[in-house]
């Protein structure tokens, strides 16, 4: 590769992560949204919140919280995997972090079908007869739960097409931007469970 | 300038791509094309939201029910806000302007990422498509006016679904051009082009795009907010299931309000362009109007509650919201000094770009004093949700936007086109929208001021004249348009051909051959000197 191509490369990486960057504050932005819905219903019904809380189990957070700490791990070294060019491996890691974000969609579906076991989904005599702070707590446990668990399948759609980049040559060690921007996009996932799960689960 | 004599010079428009004909256009990645597709899109739904527009004048021309009853009104409102709002007014300037010239007027040969402008242009297509199509299939046409408020819109049994579907599309098309913009400006300016030796429109643009970026994100998860509310039963606004109807008029406006500077900004970048190039001397005060774009999209964010004195908000936040309604005046009065500066001891040559840019600045002006009377608190509720407001923000949108709008069309058709368009005609289209427009809305401030509530299908008999008086104006405001969208689409093909440089314009759009080359330079220009230059400009051909 010629030093010039090499150079119009690094100008393209650059531009492409800078459009990233901005994108990932427009999520924020939209989840921010949902926290501030959060914050007012919160303040104003604190009590409700505090007992919807307790509905939930701390543990399948906990634990799904460590599913995505340690994918966001995971993802990072594939990254460095293939600034190594080590192609097999970084597959590997590619791979770990799909089954462990499987994981994590797993125990949401339990969590969700517990849930509505009991009744407790949108809409229902028992939830529409229980206090209106409740009421609003599981509407928000939903909401944001469920445009989470969908930024989580997006995230694994993309990371699962960085498999199929690497292998057919797309994706490697001097043209990796779309494995740095599906990882910048898997961190963002990451980071917002990091604020859903105290905001829902721990704080009681 | 020189390879459109030699006949190497290939315009855009025949450029020859991967795809041929048709499927050259709708899967072109070039930013002067997508320019044009929206225009094209924004002229048929303009025309769409437009006649919706005549059919309600029609309808309020006499008490009672002249043409349509109560409901369908109601739905056409809706749709007439709808469409302009979303369809026209925030995507139009920068989408079809900002695609065209933004990469033009910094030096670049396309924005950042050309793919996805394609894909946001697609996404601007199929919200647009879903927003007509919710005034006539199924349920009826929605009847909760463009700002959805709940909890009415939760319960209403009209299309309300297909409504809010399309705006968060058009949302989230409009995000990706904003990003697009922003990174465009920031990684592909042509060499020697500071941030301070950028023209006006694209930092216009700038900020515009930040407040796509920072603000739509809101409406978009407020809108499904409502979509999950209408569907799934989860309660958020609906006091029915548990929520709070004056919290999504807090969201809905923490966007909606800095839109209304998303559909400014640029019309005011546009006249920025057109003033020294009709006047021959530069730009008064580069830095005072740089600066006031960024204050008014900084300040911008924090006057949404102005929309909410009578929604029982607190006294001390209706105070607070006052004082910053007022103070996000004054960045939009330094601009019209500034362009009335420039005007000042200029060289000035009266052509259709100028006369629309000049009315530009006399008809904002009426719409931005009149804003003040509603930013007021004690005067807006006397004014608050009669036509008063209706005229205010016509005065605003149509006579700031759409006169901008118009301008742009004017001072940019010969380099989009290569062609000149018809002066006279379009003094006579000028003639019929500048009167057409003031005979419409200016009785709207009269009888909105006695009593006339907005929204409202019938009324009193005493409003009767200046009803007949409006809807009077509406008919010569059509004709105007009639008249000045046929003058530009006749001459697109057969119009004398344009100079690359028809009027002594300095900045780099006009470099170029008209219309640009399908890279738009063939070397990219190096920049030494500030944008609005004037002392050694090349022989203008």
């Amino acid at each position: 590769m010629s030093t010039h191509s090499i150079h119009s490369e690094q100008i393209e990486s650059e531009t492409g992560k800078l459009g990233m960057w901005i994108f990932l504050l427009t999520e924020l932005f939209l989840f921010g949204g949902l926290f501030l819905v959060y914050a007012v219903f919160r303040a104003q019904y604190s009590e409700a919140f505090h007992a919807g809380a307790q509905e939930l189990n701390a543990f399948i957070g906990t634990l799904n919280t460590v599913f995505l700490l340690v994918s966001s791990m995971t993802v990072a070294m594939a990254i460095t995997a293939i600034q190594k060019d080590k192609k097999n491996l970084a597959i590997f890691l590619i791979l770990i972090t799909l089954i462990l974000a499987g994981l994590f969609m797993m125990n949401k579906y339990f969590e969700w079908s517990h849930k509505f076991e009991l009744k407790l989904y949108p809409g229902s005599e028992v939830l529409k007869n229980l206090p209106r702070g409740e009421l609003l707590f599981f509407g928000l446990y939903f909401m944001m739960t469920g445009l989470h668990a969908i930024h989580v399948l997006i995230g694994m759609t993309l990371l699962a097409i960085n498999i199929f980049k690497i292998k057919n040559g797309e994706v490697s060690s001097n043209h990796y931007l779309h494995l740095e921007n599906s990882g910048l996009y898997w961190h963002l996932v990451d980071l917002i469970w990091i604020f859903l799960f105290p905001l829902l689960y721990l704080i009681t | 300038m020189s390879n459109s004599e030699t006949g190497t010079h290939v315009s855009y428009l025949e450029h020859e791509g991967k795809y041929k004909g048709l499927l050259g256009w709708l899967l072109t990645t070039d930013h002067k094309k997508i320019g044009l597709l929206y225009l094209y899109c924004i002229i048929v739904f303009f025309f769409v939201a437009a006649i919706l527009g005549v059919l309600m004048r029609i309808e309020l021309i006499a008490p009672g029910q002249t043409i349509m009853g109560p409901q369908t009104y109601n739905g056409m409102f809706t749709i007439h806000g709808i469409i302009m709002i979303f369809v026209i007014v925030i995507p139009a300037l920068p989408a079809i302007f900002g695609n065209f010239f933004l990469p033009i007027m910094i030096g670049a040969k396309d924005v950042a990422f050309p793919k996805l402008n394609l894909f946001s242009f697609y996404l601007y297509l199929i919200g647009a498509i879903f927003g007509v199509l919710s005034q006539f299939i199924g349920g009826g046409a929605p009847d909760t006016g463009w700002t959805f408020y709940v909890p009415y819109s939760s319960q209403s049994s009209t299309n309300v679904i297909y409504a809010l579907i399309a705006a968060f599309i058009l949302g989230f098309s409009s995000i990706l051009t904003g990003l697009n913009f922003i990174v465009t400006m920031h990684r592909m300016r042509a060499p020697g082009m500071g941030w301070f030796r950028m023209p006006l429109f694209p930092w216009s643009l700038y900020a515009t795009a930040w407040i796509q970026v920072l603000a739509t994100p809101i409406v978009g998860i407020t809108l499904l907010m409502v979509i999950a509310e209408r569907v799934l039963k989860i309660g958020f606004f609906d006091p029915a299931l548990g929520g709070d109807p004056v919290l999504f008029q807090h969201l809905f406006w923490i966007y909606s309000h800095p839109a209304v500077y998303i559909m400014i900004l640029p019309g005011m970048g546009i006249v920025t362009e057109i003033f020294p190039t009709f006047s021959q001397k530069p730009i008064f005060g580069y830095t005072a109007i740089l600066f006031s774009s960024l204050a008014i999209a900084f300040v911008g964010y924090f006057v949404w509650g102005h929309h909410m004195y009578t929604a029982g908000i607190s006294t001390g936040s209706r105070w607070f919201f006052s004082f910053l309604t007022f103070l996000v005046a004054v960045p939009s009065a330094i601009k019209v000094f500034n362009w009335i500066s420039t005007l000042y001891g200029g060289s000035i040559e009266m052509r259709p770009p100028l006369l629309y840019a000049i009315s530009f600045i006399f008809l904002f002006m009426i719409g931005g004093f009149t804003g003040l009377t509603l930013g007021s608190v004690a005067t807006d509720i006397q004014a608050h949700d009669t036509a008063f407001v209706v005229a205010h923000f016509h005065y605003i949108i149509f006579g700031g936007m759409g006169f901008a709008f118009f301008a742009g069309m004017h001072y940019w058709f010969p380099k989009m086109f290569g062609r000149m368009y018809s002066d006279k005609i379009a003094y006579i289209g000028w003639g019929f929208l500048f009167t057409g427009f003031n005979v419409l809305y200016f009785p709207q401030f009269i009888i909105g001021l006695q009593g006339m509530p907005r929204r409202y299908f019938d009324y009193l008999p005493q409003f009767q004249t200046g009803q007949v008086i409006s809807t009077i104006g509406a008919f010569i405001l059509f004709t105007g348009l009639v008249i000045m969208v046929t003058n530009l689409v006749y001459h697109a093909k057969r119009g004398a051909i344009a100079p690359a440089n028809p009027w002594k314009g300095v900045t780099l759009e006009w470099q170029i051959p008209s219309p640009p080359s399908h890279e738009n330079f063939d070397e990219i220009p190096e920049i030494n000197h500030a944008p609005y230059f004037f002392g050694n400009t090349p022989e203008n051909k």
